[in-house]
């Protein structure tokens, strides 16, 4: 029984890698083999995709750049959501519900309906076309992500650990850094997790707030595939690549990104 | 402690979220309903319009066809997802190396950007190149997504199906674990069987996630842009222009400002109105039971 029971998830499995392997395999190729050819794995094995991407600054700096806002717009979310999660497990105040409500609807907003209006804003403030700008933007949903995710965590704190603390003389700023935090570090990884995820997956915002100095590696691909006619072989390498830093934090993870969302209140 | 001074302090440890999201939310909305008011030739010269957008918006058959598109989408693709997603956390294991190999192999297409998501499945999917495309039609089916609406809107459904399954997948396994032992056991001297042990205990304390699961879910199908826009841009024809990417096609490539506003108020208002019932319909039963 337990053995046909274990067949769902691996063929469900070897469906989510069959795409990706055709991907990699890509990559691989030549672009005369990919276009001549149909074949499950490349004939004539080549490096070539991976060496343009490592040697051509177009391409590299398409991966620090989509790195830095992505890493920036963690500690940021993260950082700015802590206290406001704080805030919502602990105390009852004024208009508390319809915040949080608030909060959440933002993350309902369809980021077509922002792109044009965010342009104009961050064009205004001189930002348009840096990192800085991304980041920021990215906080539109991943802060109310933050906010829902980290106080599904802190709820589950006792609120004796508070008062104890308090009892022992120790400032609220020195109880929070020193005590509170630590005992929510899994919350604060997963929290960091889902922000990284949809920093790192989303682009037409990232797209829109950049051109030339700060464009992401997912922009550089779009752009490449279009003007320098059909790279496949490059276009397959330069996605491979966007895989690995995203698997790196998954490994980190795995052990609580199943409680991340299960925690959230609704 | 003092309540007062709580009050205060809750109120500060808020507010920077505040003060950022509002920045990044309510100027950028004002923007919006500002040129769904107006028309403009350009040179920050504007003419009040009134509701005539909305109006225009709201009777034009393009937008009735797009939110149909966008409607039927969401549906099908809620309708495949969420019992999927339930089947295979429900067969997952529970323990030992298996546990960490499938949940890391099932986030990994969540952890892809998404127009990486739409080259991938061209690569895969086109029929003379792509190991779908070529595996289809040697089984005999005719099958062009870039010619096809048919097999545009499989290849795009069965995308979204790829990228999101293990969302749902992830968070019913979160669900199942945190069910107690005992529960199991209660069950099994009752002698219920498997259905009965799903209906009756595991399904009622999946409620939860499930409503997360479905808020998401709903939520970002009802978005969707990127990854359809790479892989079909739309087509064939206007097959797979679902909302965001008609809007997109409006306000960017149009530059119809007036019209694009009022669309989008309109669009987010549809997403709040329905994430709201789903919210009542499943906080209510939860009430009840």
């Amino acid at each position: 029984m337990s053995r046909i029971k274990y067949l769902a998830p691996a063929l469900y499995i070897l469906f989510l890698l069959l795409p990706i392997y055709w991907l990699v395999n890509m990559s691989f190729k030549t672009t005369n083999e990919i276009l001549g050819s149909f074949s499950l794995w490349p004939a004539e094995f080549t490096l070539d995709n991976y060496r343009t991407i490592f040697t051509d600054p177009t391409w590299y700096n398409g991966y620090i750049n989509s790195l830095s806002y992505v890493l920036l717009n963690t500690v940021i979310s993260v950082s700015f959501a802590l206290p406001a999660a704080y805030a919502f497990s602990r105390y009852r105040f004024l208009g508390d519900k319809h915040l949080f409500f608030w909060l959440l609807t933002n993350r309902m907003a369809p980021p077509a309906v922002f792109a044009l209006p965010f342009f104009q804003l961050y064009s205004s403030i001189g930002l348009f076309d840096t990192p800085v700008a991304v980041a920021l933007a990215h906080c539109l949903f991943n802060i109310p992500l933050a906010v829902w995710i980290l106080e599904g965590f802190m709820a589950g704190v006792p609120r004796e650990l508070d008062e104890t603390a308090f009892i022992d003389g120790y400032s609220f700023p020195k109880f929070f850094v020193r005590i509170f935090i630590p005992t929510i570090t899994a919350g604060i990884g997963v929290a960091a997790f889902f922000c990284f995820m949809f920093s790192w997956v989303e682009l037409l915002l990232a797209k829109t707030l950049t051109s030339v100095a700060a464009k992401p590696i997912a922009a550089t691909m779009t752009r490449t595939a279009s003007t320098s006619g059909y790279e496949l072989g490059l276009l397959a390498a330069a996605g491979a690549l966007t895989i690995i830093p995203g698997a790196i934090v998954i490994w980190f993870v795995r052990h609580h990104i199943a409680r991340g969302f299960a925690l959230g209140r609704v | 402690m003092n309540h007062r001074v709580t009050h205060q302090k809750a109120w500060w440890m808020v507010l920077p979220v505040v003060a950022l999201v509002a920045f990044n939310a309510v100027i950028p909305l004002m923007t919006v309903v500002n040129y769904s008011f107006q028309e403009t030739f350009g040179d920050n010269v504007f003419f009040w319009e009134g509701t005539r957008w909305y109006l225009q918006i709201l009777q034009s058959d393009r937008f009735h066809a797009a939110l149909y598109r966008q409607l039927i989408f969401t549906g099908i693709v809620l309708a495949v997802e969420i019992p999927l997603g339930i089947a295979i956390a429900l067969c997952m294991p529970r323990k030992g190396i298996g546990v960490s190999v499938c949940l890391v192999l099932m986030a990994l297409p969540l952890l892809i950007p998404w127009n990486v998501v739409g080259a991938m499945w061209n690569i895969f999917a086109l029929p003379d190149i792509g190991l779908l495309g070529r595996g289809i039609n040697a089984l005999g089916i005719d099958y062009n997504f870039t010619r096809q609406p048919l097999s545009a809107w499989f290849t795009v459904i069965l995308m979204d199906i790829w990228h999101w399954t293990s969302l749902v997948v992830l968070l019913c396994y979160a669900g199942l674990c945190a069910i107690p032992n005992a529960y199991y056991q209660a069950g099994k001297i009752d002698g219920a069987g498997n259905w009965q042990i799903f209906r009756h205990i595991q399904l009622p304390k999946l409620k939860r996630v499930l409503t997360i699961a479905i808020l998401l879910r709903f939520m970002d199908s009802f978005m969707i842009y990127t990854e359809p826009f790479v892989l079909t841009g739309g087509g064939p024809g206007n097959a797979t222009t679902f909302l965001s990417i008609d809007l997109v096609k409006i306000a960017l490539g149009q530059f119809d400002l007036g019209p694009a506003a009022a669309m989008s108020l309109i669009y987010f208002i549809i997403i709040l109105l329905l994430c709201w019932v789903f919210h009542t319909l499943m906080m209510r039963g939860e009430e009840r039971s």
